[in-house]
C-alpha cells in the first residue's frame, strides 16, 4: 500500500457528511430512480398517475419480500437460485390443502413451514454436507418446481371460494393505500433496522466478509450460514401465500426467472456476490429501479424483448461502474 | 503454572502434527515457542483456542483439567489469539473487527457502534495512529496486524499468543508491541510468543521453548542458552550443515538489469543487477513489495515504468508468457493456490508450462514424453513420489515444491524467482532445495529468491535487496548480511532512505 492511501485513512473520518452522502450506493440510486421520474412524466401522460404508481409498486412489492431474503443470504456469503420455485411451492401446496378442505389460515402457515423446511434442507446440505449453494439451490429450483407441477398437473388451482378476509391480504387497501405496500414496507424498514442495528444479523456480514474471523471470534459461521438460507426461503413462502391472495389462485409456473431479478436488484443495490456488504435499502431501490425501468419501458410501448435486454445492461453497469469505483478507494 | 498442557497428541491423517507434548507457561512470563514449519506450533496453539481438539493429553489451567471446545470456551477462560494469517472482515470497520469477539457474545440486542468507536480508539491508541471508523480493508498490512493485536488486547486475557506478530511489522512498531507486551507481563499475563527471528526472542523473552516434528525438544530460561543452541535444537543438527558453500569469485557480468521499474502505486524506482551464478535474495516485510518487483518483472502484474536487459537484449514485458518465453519463470508464494495443480498428476504439472514440448503429432500430448521429461527432471531434483501419475496432492510439502520447481526446469530458463521457496517444507526438502538452487546458479541459472525467514536468506542468498515500501532500502552482501542490518533496512525512517538508495547505485 503506498503513501498515498495512508494519508487518505488518516483524513477518512474527516470527510464531510456530503461527501460521505455522495459516496454512497443508495444516494446515486436515488438520483438515478428520480431522473427516470422526471423523464417518464413527461414522456408518458400515464407515468406519474396514481393508478400506475399503485400498480408499479403492487409489482414490485411482493418480489422485494424475496428481495430482503436474498440479500441477507448474499451478506452471509450464499446464494440462492430456488426462489421462484419456493415462491410457487408454497401457492401450491396452500391451494391444494386449501382446496382439501383445509382452513386457508391454516394452510398457508403449513406451506411457509414447508417452505422454510426447504430451506433448511438446503442448509443442511451447504453447511453439513459442505456442498456449494449454487448447485443445491439449482437442484432445489428444479426439484420445487418438479414438485408444483406434479401436485397440480401443470394447470393453476382456481381458488374461487377463498374467503374475502383472506383475500383482503392480497386485495384490500387501509384507506388508499394497498395493504400489500403496507406489508411490505413495515417488513423493509424491520429488516433494514435490524441488519444495519442488531447484534445478531451484524453477525451475517462478519460471516460473509471474512468467515474465519468471524470464526476466530468464536461466531458459529456454519448456524449462521443455515439460518440466512432458511430465511430466504421462509420469506419466498411468505411471498407467496401474499401471491395466492392476490391472484386467488395457485399458480404452479409462477416465478420462473424470478431468480434473476432478484439476484439483479439485491446486487444493483450494493450486494456483493462475494458477501460481507449489502443494505436492504440499497436493494429495495435496486427493486425500485428495475420496476420502474419496466413500466416505463411497457408505456412507451417497447417490446418486451427489448425489455430483457435493457434490464440486462444494467445490472452490467451498475456492477461495472461499483467495481471501479471500489477498486480506486483501495 | 498458569497453563499446562501435559502429553497432547494430533493427527491429522497419518500425519503426527504432536505427538505427546509437554507445554506450561507461567503468569507473568513472556514464553518464546520456536520451530521449523510443521514443528506442531500452530497445533498446539489452535488447541489451546479451542480451533482444534486434540486427540489424546490434558489441558489444566490453574491445575484444573479443561476441555476448550470453542474460541468462544477459550475466551471465556481468558486466551487470547493473535494470529499468523491476519483474519480480519474487511468490509467492516476497525472497531467492529476489534469488538467482534464481544459482539458474539452480547447480551444487547442493538449495536453500540459509538461505543465500539470510543473504546476502540482508546486501545488502538496504545498502538498507533489508526481510526477506528476505517473499514478494515482499507488498511495498510502492517496497520491490520496492529488491529489483530488490539484485537486481542481488548479481550482482557490472562493467557495471550501472539504467533509470529512481527512478520508484517516495522522496527518501531515491533518495539512498541515489545513495550506492551513487557507492561502485560507486569500485570501477570502469560504471553506465549511465537517467532523465528533469535533476536526478537533473546531480547524479550524469559523463557524458551524448541518444538521439533511434533514434539517438545527442550525448555530452558532465556538467560541460560544462547540463540545457537536454539537454532540447532530447532533443525536437530549442527547449523553449518544447513546451507551449502557460497560463491567464492562472484562473476562481473551482468545477466538481468532491471532500471527504474515501477508501476505508479506499490512499487516505485527498483533498480538492480543480477550477476551471472550469484544467488539473490529479496527480503523486507509482509506487504512491503516483494512479490510485486518480482510480479513486475515477470509481466504478472502491470509494472509499466521502467526497463528490464536480459543478457544484453531489452525486454518488452506485457505478459507472463513473453516472460517464459525469454526465459524466466517465477515460482509462486502460494503454492496451493498458484503454485501447482494440486489434483493433477506430477507428470502433467511438471509439463504445463510448455505443454507442446511434449506433443506429438497434431498437437496431441504424447503421454510417453511427457512422462519422459517428468522422470528426467525428477531425478534431477530427487523427487520421491510413487507414480508419475499420482496427483501432487498426494506428496510432502517438500516433494510438492520440488515439482513446481522441475515444471519451471522444464523449459530451461535462464532466470528462476521463487518466493517463499521453503515455505511449509520440512528441514531435510529445505536443505535439498537450497542445493539444487546453489546447482543451478553455479550452471549459469540466475536464481531471485525473496524469503521473509531471514536465516534462509542470509545462509543461502550472496546478496540481498532489502526493499521496503515499494523501494529498495539497501543492498546487503558478506559480512553485512546480518538479521539486524537487514531488518534495519527493511523499517528504516524516510531520511535514511536517501543514503540507502545511494548505496544502490554503487
Amino acid at each position: 500500500m503506498n503513501a498515498e492511501t495512508i494519508t487518505a485513512e488518516g483524513h477518512h473520518s474527516e470527510r464531510s457528511f456530503l461527501a460521505n452522502l455522495l459516496r454512497m450506493r443508495e444516494t446515486g440510486l436515488i438520483a438515478i430512480i428520480l431522473v427516470l421520474f422526471i423523464v417518464m412524466s413527461f414522456a408518458s401522460p400515464y407515468f406519474l398517475t396514481w393508478v400506475n404508481m399503485r400498480a408499479m409498486t403492487m409489482a414490485f412489492a411482493v418480489e422485494g419480500i424475496v428481495v430482503i431474503g436474498m440479500t441477507i443470504l448474499l451478506i452471509s456469503g450464499g446464494i440462492d437460485l430456488s426462489v421462484g420455485s419456493v415462491t410457487a411451492l408454497a401457492m401450491v401446496i396452500a391451494g391444494w390443502l386449501f382446496l382439501n378442505g383445509v382452513d386457508p389460515w391454516v394452510a398457508s402457515g403449513i406451506a411457509i413451514a414447508c417452505c422454510t423446511g426447504v430451506g433448511a434442507i438446503m442448509g443442511f446440505f451447504v453447511t453439513r454436507v459442505g456442498l456449494h449453494h449454487f448447485i443445491v439451490s439449482l437442484a432445489i429450483m428444479v426439484i420445487a418446481r418438479g414438485i408444483c407441477l406434479l401436485g397440480t398437473g401443470g394447470r393453476p388451482l382456481g381458488l374461487y371460494t377463498l374467503p374475502p378476509e383472506f383475500k383482503f391480504i392480497g386485495q384490500g387497501s387501509l384507506g388508499p393505500i394497498p395493504l400489500v405496500i403496507v406489508i411490505f414496507v413495515v417488513i423493509v424498514v424491520a429488516f433494514d433496522f435490524l441488519l444495519r442495528r442488531s447484534t445478531m444479523f451484524r453477525k451475517v456480514f462478519y460471516t460473509g466478509s471474512n468467515e474465519r474471523a468471524a470464526a476466530y471470534s468464536g461466531i458459529r459461521t456454519k448456524k449462521v450460514v443455515f439460518l440466512t438460507t432458511t430465511l430466504c426461503s421462509g420469506l419466498c413462502g411468505f411471498a407467496g401465500i401474499i401471491y395466492m391472495a392476490r391472484f386467488g389462485s395457485a399458480q404452479p409456473t409462477f416465478g420462473i426467472g424470478m431468480e434473476l431479478n432478484v439476484i439483479a436488484a439485491a446486487v444493483i443495490g450494493g450486494a456483493s456476490l462475494n458477501g460481507g456488504t449489502g443494505t436492504i435499502f440499497g436493494a429495495i431501490l435496486g427493486t425500485v429501479l428495475l420496476s420502474v425501468v419496466s413500466s416505463s419501458l411497457a408505456l412507451l410501448d417497447v417490446s418486451v424483448y427489448w425489455q430483457d435486454i435493457i434490464r440486462g445492461s444494467i445490472l452490467l453497469a451498475a456492477v461495472a461502474i461499483d467495481h471501479y469505483f471500489h477498486k480506486r478507494t483501495r | 503454572m498458569l497453563l499446562q498442557i501435559s502429553g497432547v497428541s494430533k493427527s491429522f491423517g497419518a500425519v503426527h502434527a504432536l505427538s505427546g507434548v509437554d507445554f506450561g507457561v507461567r503468569a507473568g512470563e513472556i514464553h518464546a515457542l520456536a520451530g521449523e514449519n510443521g514443528a506442531g506450533k500452530s497445533t498446539l496453539m489452535n488447541i489451546i483456542d479451542g480451533i482444534l481438539q486434540p486427540d489424546d493429553g490434558r489441558i489444566l489451567i490453574d491445575g484444573k483439567p479443561v476441555k476448550i471446545a470453542s474460541p468462544t470456551e477459550a475466551q471465556r477462560l481468558g486466551i487470547g489469539f493473535v494470529h499468523q494469517e491476519i483474519a480480519l472482515c474487511d468490509d467492516v470497520s476497525v472497531a467492529e473487527n476489534i469488538f467482534m469477539s464481544a459482539t458474539n457474545i452480547s447480551k444487547s440486542f442493538l449495536m453500540d457502534y459509538a461505543g465500539q468507536r470510543r473504546k476502540a480508539g482508546q486501545v488502538l491508541a496504545r498502538l498507533c495512529d489508526i481510526d477506528p471508523a476505517t473499514r478494515a480493508g482499507d488498511l495498510s498490512i502492517s496497520s491490520q496486524q496492529l488491529v489483530e493485536i488490539a484485537k486481542a488486547l481488548t479481550l482482557d486475557c490472562r493467557i495471550l499468543i501472539l504467533d509470529e506478530p512481527t512478520a508484517a511489522l516495522t522496527e518501531k512498531e515491533a518495539q512498541l508491541l515489545f513495550g506492551i507486551m513487557r507492561k502485560l507481563r507486569e500485570q501477570g499475563i502469560a504471553i506465549i510468543y511465537i517467532s523465528h527471528r533469535m533476536v526478537e526472542i533473546f531480547d524479550n523473552c524469559d523463557r524458551v521453548t524448541v518444538f521439533r516434528d511434533g514434539r517438545h525438544i527442550v525448555t530452558h530460561d532465556v538467560a541460560d542458552i544462547g540463540p545457537d543452541d536454539v537454532v540447532n535444537a530447532m533443525v536437530g543438527r549442527k547449523i553449518e550443515t544447513l546451507y551449502p558453500d557460497k560463491l567464492t569469485d562472484p562473476a562481473t557480468d551482468t545477466l538481468l538489469s532491471v532500471r527504474g521499474l515501477g508501476d505508479g502505486a506499490r512499487i516505485h524506482d527498483v533498480s538492480f543487477d543480477l550477476r551471472r551464478g550469484e544467488i539473490l535474495g529479496i527480503a523486507g516485510l509482509i506487504g512491503s513489495g516483494r512479490s510485486e518487483i518480482v510480479k513486475g518483472i515477470c509481466g504478472l502484474e502491470p509494472a509499466p515504468e521502467g526497463e528490464i536487459v536480459l543478457a544484453g537484449k531489452t525486454l518488452r514485458r506485457d505478459e507472463y508468457r513473453d516472460a517464459i518465453g525469454d526465459g524466466m519463470v517465477y515460482l509462486s508464494e502460494d503454492r496451493k493456490g498458484d503454485g501447482v495443480f494440486l489434483e493433477m498428476s506430477i507428470a502433467s504439472n511438471i509439463s504445463a508450462l510448455r505443454p507442446e514440448q511434449v506433443a506429438g503429432r497434431f498437437g496431441l500430448i504424447d503421454r510417453k514424453r511427457e512422462f519422459a521429461q517428468a522422470e528426467a527432471l525428477g531425478k534431477r531434483l530427487n523427487l520421491k513420489c510413487g507414480s508419475l501419475w499420482d496427483p501432487v496432492s498426494s506428496l510432502s510439502g517438500g516433494n510438492q515444491q520440488k515439482v513446481a520447481i522441475a515444471k519451471m526446469l522444464s523449459v530451461d530458463p535462464r532466470i528462476i524467482f521463487l518466493d517463499e521457496p521453503t515455505r511449509g517444507v520440512d528441514v531435510g526438502a529445505k536443505a535439498e532445495i537450497h542445493r539444487i538452487l546453489r546447482q543451478l546458479a553455479s550452471e549459469g541459472v540466475g536464481i531471485v529468491v525473496i524469503s521473509s525467514e531471514l536465516p534462509e536468506l542470509i545462509g543461502l542468498c550472496d546478496r540481498a535487496l532489502v526493499v521496503r515500501e515499494g523501494r529498495i532500502s539497501g543492498v546487503v552482501a558478506g559480512d553485512e548480511m546480518t538479521e539486524e542490518n537487514i531488518m534495519h533496512l527493511a523499517s528504516v525512517m524516510d531520511a535514511e532512505r536517501v543514503t540507502a538508495n545511494e548505496k544502490v547505485g554503487q
